[in-house]
């Protein structure tokens, strides 16, 4: 069943791309670390800010800067000042859907040139930026019960165990992965090299969560230049093309749901897919950047994303598949675990991945191989939202 | 291959009246009835809506991550939903650009209030304030609109009546649409005489808050032309200028200016003020009803004035400003108000619009704005065909 | 005022983006000290409309009961009720009392609190499974009436697929929320039951 009407028509491209550093807490305002990022995204394109046409923005909770309306607050530093600008969000989703968004712009035929831009500051959310996260449960029957965020995630992951018989130890392999591939990652705030033990070592915060399972509080930025093919055509020497995007939300009742596999991780990934003309994902997608805020969640979002057998995932990194050097790389740039979280900055620093890796210019970190077709993929809101898109050389 | 029209309409509207409280339903109830209707009135199911998007903010909800709440009561539950947070008629221009994409042909945008649920509104409102320059000033929230109506009066030589009218108008249109909740007859002397918020803005200058949900449906040309009501979007537009209250020129808006000048430019439409037969313009606080219909090309500078003085903006006038009655007289719905002025303007279009009818509406303009203290606005002109 | 001393880091990495990275990190000490910085603690209240269908089953934790609802098109029975089926997209009025007890569908033992703090007593959050609903439907509850703190003795009595029953606050007591349910705790066997 086709879960996109037609194929768009007009073609869009990634012709540059710019981080911030990510840290524990910045000096810098959202402001300015959204404006280093989008200045830098805006150098390697080649471009300045007035050929932008309009801008799109993504950061998730406003309780992090203290800010109502903050996309409004920030818009200054993404350039949108005198532009058409909007601020899409979609919770921990919003840094791949900042990109969907900015292509619908470019797609639709209205716009040539978009920036796109994800911001988190979320070190100025004070005693702790967890406390902007009490209020996404349901204020009537989930908050007087006092959840914090990371009972999501716990049980999320005893869930994902639970069903597929998963240990921690192979869990923890996904933390390993992450930190160690960071080392090679010039913005990255929690690359190191651990053990399986060290991560089991670390203490318990939510059980079966241990803390080096979790990936750090993070400020950061990154942001990206899109094009329509006639004006990529002209200003890069090697547009890499968006080849299909997907997104879905399930429902907000999350107790009535199985969390044990993330099925719209798995409609997104195919709305991307279809549209990608990707018929057999394992084959045809050469690296992968799935959103993994916490170590579990990498493997989950594999599945989803039909890179591995439901339950499988952890066996599949386990035998190497998914090292930088293996037959599907995931997560080259070390991921949230390693590079860091600043929740919007953390899903489009993975697009910039993919531009990196399939432009052969990511280094250190460069998957081996002729990869030309990669996907990114992110996450967010009670366990509900995917968004995925995928990025090809063609 | 087969060249796709980028033409989209609005094929769909169900609102909820505006009300000040909504105590017998929640926000999902609101927005079941308000998709409800707007499906029914397009004649599709929920099933045949491929993509859903809602324009809301956290702090209107009191909730992080408020998109989490949206789908189940738009029966979107897996389907692509997102959220834009910001003015509703971004959310419209979004629902264009990605039908004119063509992977989607029916698309609702949704959009609610439960502001009667805030207890705090002026906390809610100085957070928007930028905290290090701004906020610590601890005055109302509404010195802003003070400020900018301040400085709009000096710069165009505006009236205080001129304002006064434009609420005594939109009161009495309100009472002739069945789902305004503000109807009433007022003189310029009592909005005069009623209390100053912030000099020079009085308190019958500023709409009152209402709750409400709409929910619009827009179509591709192809799946527009089998639903009984199209209403076309010739074209929309959106801007956001300086969100520092420093440095930004108070005198005009300059916003629905540049997304004004968007929306008229994809619309081909190079004369406004005579191609434009009515208008549905924010008018939150009621000095904005004549910024923005400057900074739309409606009215020069220097006219504006005399027009809302001899009744020009009136239902039965030259160019009918607001004739659902408005924000002043609807109700203020905060997010959902761009989708109101929308619902109304496709009304008029449509000829559905009963006593509030204005004659000939083919063409009609919508205007936006986010509210103090942005600068973030957008506009929309819509036609018969 | 204070001035920072925080040095600009530049990262430079044999990797993309070679342009030096921007961004000015801070240690603790010098956030909370040294950098200058502007407080706010805002005072936001809601006051929630609960609605026709959370309306009537926070009545029904009054009572004692654990309310669903059954849609007619798909045969669902669900909890926490609501006023339409988000599937089918139409009204459900079909109420149903449900029984108090159910089944772990998932756990966790926390350990901190939002902010980081330890917890000295953990709590168990979890989602039950309420009997009489349509499989995997469940709500978020805590766990209690289990002994001891560690992992290992709490998993020796709390396990995915675990009977367990509501435990309720006294009449008197009750709000009409959803604390009225204190905790859910293992159902003990018993040889006369």
């Amino acid at each position: 069943m086709s879960l996109i009407k037609r194929k768009p028509q007009r073609r869009v491209a990634v012709i540059g791309a710019g981080l911030s550093l990510f840290m524990r807490r910045a000096l810098d305002t959202g402001k300015e670390l959204a404006y280093y990022a989008a200045s830098q995204a805006l150098q390697t394109a080649g471009i300045r800010l007035k050929d932008i046409q309009a801008v799109v923005m993504a950061t998730a909770p406003d309780a992090f800067d203290g800010v109502h309306m903050k996309g409004e607050w920030l818009l200054d530093g993404a350039g949108g000042v005198g532009k058409p600008y909007l601020r899409a969000y979609v919770g921990g989703g919003s840094g791949v859907f900042s990109i969907i968004s900015g292509w619908m712009m470019v797609a639709s035929g209205v716009f040539d040139l978009v920036l796109v831009v994800a911001e988190e500051k979320m070190s100025s959310c004070q005693p702790h930026p967890q406390g902007a996260f009490l209020t996404i449960f349901d204020h009537i029957i989930e908050r007087p019960l006092g959840p914090n965020l990371l009972w999501i995630f716990s049980l999320e992951q005893q869930r994902y165990m639970a069903a597929y018989g998963i240990r921690n130890e192979d869990i923890a392999l996904v933390s390993v992965k992450n930190k160690h591939n960071a080392l090679a990652h010039p913005a990255a705030q929690v690359a190191a090299r651990l053990t399986v033990k060290d991560i089991l070592d670390s203490d318990v915060v939510a059980w079966p969560v241990h803390r080096l399972m979790v990936s750090p509080i993070s400020d950061g930025a990154a942001a990206v230049v899109l094009a329509s093919e006639q004006v990529a055509r002209r200003l890069s020497d090697r547009p890499i093309w968006i080849q299909g995007v997907g997104w879905c939300l399930d429902t907000s009742y999350w107790g009535n749901r199985d969390l044990a596999y993330p099925r719209y991780v798995e409609k997104a990934a195919w709305m991307a897919y279809e549209m990608a003309g990707v018929t057999e994902p394992r084959k045809q997608i050469h690296v992968a950047e799935p959103y993994d805020p916490f170590a579990y969640k990498e493997l989950h979002h594999l599945e989803g994303l039909q890179l591995a057998d439901r339950g499988q995932a952890p066996e599949d990194l386990a035998r190497g598949r998914f090292d930088r050097t293996g037959e599907l790389p995931s997560c080259p740039s070390g991921g949230l675990m390693g590079v860091g979280n600043p929740i919007a900055a953390a899903g489009l620093m993975k697009i910039c991945e993919l531009f990196w890796q399939l432009r052969r210019e990511a280094g250190a970190r460069q998957v081996p191989g002729n990869p030309e077709r990669g996907v990114a993929q992110a996450w967010g809101d009670l366990m509900q939202i995917g968004t995925v898109a995928v990025l090809g050389v063609r | 291959m087969r060249s796709m029209s980028d033409r989209v309409a609005v094929v769909g509207v169900g609102a909820v009246p505006p009300r000040p409280l909504s105590v017998d339903r929640s926000y999902r109830e609101l927005g079941f009835e308000s998709a409800t209707r707007a499906y029914g009135d397009a004649g599709v199911t929920h099933q045949d809506i491929e993509s859903f998007i809602s324009v809301c903010e956290d702090f209107h909800e009191g909730t992080s991550i408020t998109d989490e709440y949206t789908p189940d009561q738009l029966g979107a539950v897996l389907q692509p939903v997102h959220t834009i947070a910001g003015d509703g008629l971004q959310g419209v221009a979004a629902a264009v650009m990605l039908i004119r994409t063509g992977i989607a042909d029916l698309v609702a945008v949704e959009a609610h209030c439960k502001t009667s649920n805030i207890l705090t509104h002026e906390q809610v409102l100085a957070m928007a304030l930028d905290p290090t320059y701004e906020r610590a000033l601890r005055v109302t929230p509404h010195f802003v609109a003070g400020m900018e109506m301040r400085r709009y009066l000096h710069e165009t030589g505006s009236s205080e009546d001129a304002v006064a009218m434009v609420v005594v108008k939109n009161r009495r249109h309100a009472l002739g649409n069945p789902v305004a909740a503000y109807g009433g007859i007022l003189s310029p002397d009592d909005v005069l005489a009623s209390a100053a918020v912030c000099e020079p803005l009085r308190e019958l200058e500023i709409s009152p808050n209402s709750d409400g949900a709409v929910v619009l449906v827009l179509a591709s040309e192809e799946a527009a032309r089998r639903t009984p009501k199209p209403v076309w979007i010739r074209g929309v537009g959106w801007a956001s200028g300086t969100p520092w209250l420093a440095g930004r020129s108070w005198g005009q808006a300059s916003y629905a200016g540049v997304a004004a000048e968007m929306a008229y430019r994809m619309a081909g439409i190079t004369q406004p003020d005579r191609e434009i037969r009515f208008a549905e313009i924010d008018d939150t606080y009621a000095y904005k009803e004549l910024q923005h219909l400057e900074a739309a090309q409606l009215a020069p500078r220097a006219d504006v004035t005399r027009m809302v003085m001899e009744g020009e903006t009136r239902r039965g006038g030259r160019l009918p400003v607001n004739p659902s009655g408005g924000s002043l007289g609807m109700g203020y719905c905060f997010d959902a108000t761009a989708l109101y002025r929308t619902a109304e303007a496709v009304r008029q279009i449509r000829g559905e619009a009963g006593r509030a009818q204005v004659a000939q509406a083919t063409t009609g303009l919508v205007v936006s704005w986010r509210g103090i203290p942005t600068q973030s606005g957008g506009a929309m002109v819509l036609s018969a065909d | 005022m204070a001035r920072t001393r925080a040095k600009p880091a530049t990262a430079r990495a044999p990797a993309p983006p070679y342009v030096p990275l921007r961004g000015h990190p801070l240690n603790e000490e010098e956030f909370r000290g040294q950098v200058g910085s502007t407080t706010w603690v805002p005072r936001l209240e809601y006051a929630w409309d609960a609605g026709v269908a959370i309306s009537r089953f926070l009545d029904g934790l009054r009572e004692g009961k654990i309310y669903g609802v059954r849609c007619r098109r798909c045969g669902r029975t669900v909890t926490p009720p609501r006023a339409f089926c988000e599937l089918d997209f139409k009204p459900m009025d079909e109420w149903v009392e449900l029984r108090d007890t159910g089944t772990i569908n998932t756990f966790s033992i926390c350990y901190v609190t939002w902010d980081m703090k330890p917890l000295r007593v953990p709590q168990i959050p979890a989602v039950i499974e309420i009997d009489g609903t349509s499989p995997r439907v469940g709500f978020l509850h805590l766990v209690g009436g289990v002994r001891g703190r560690t992992v290992t003795e709490i998993r020796r009595q709390v396990r995915v697929g675990l009977p367990v029953r509501a435990v309720w606050k006294p009449p008197a007591k009750r709000e009409g929320a959803i604390t009225d349910i204190l905790h859910f705790e293992p159902v003990r066997k018993r040889a006369n039951r």
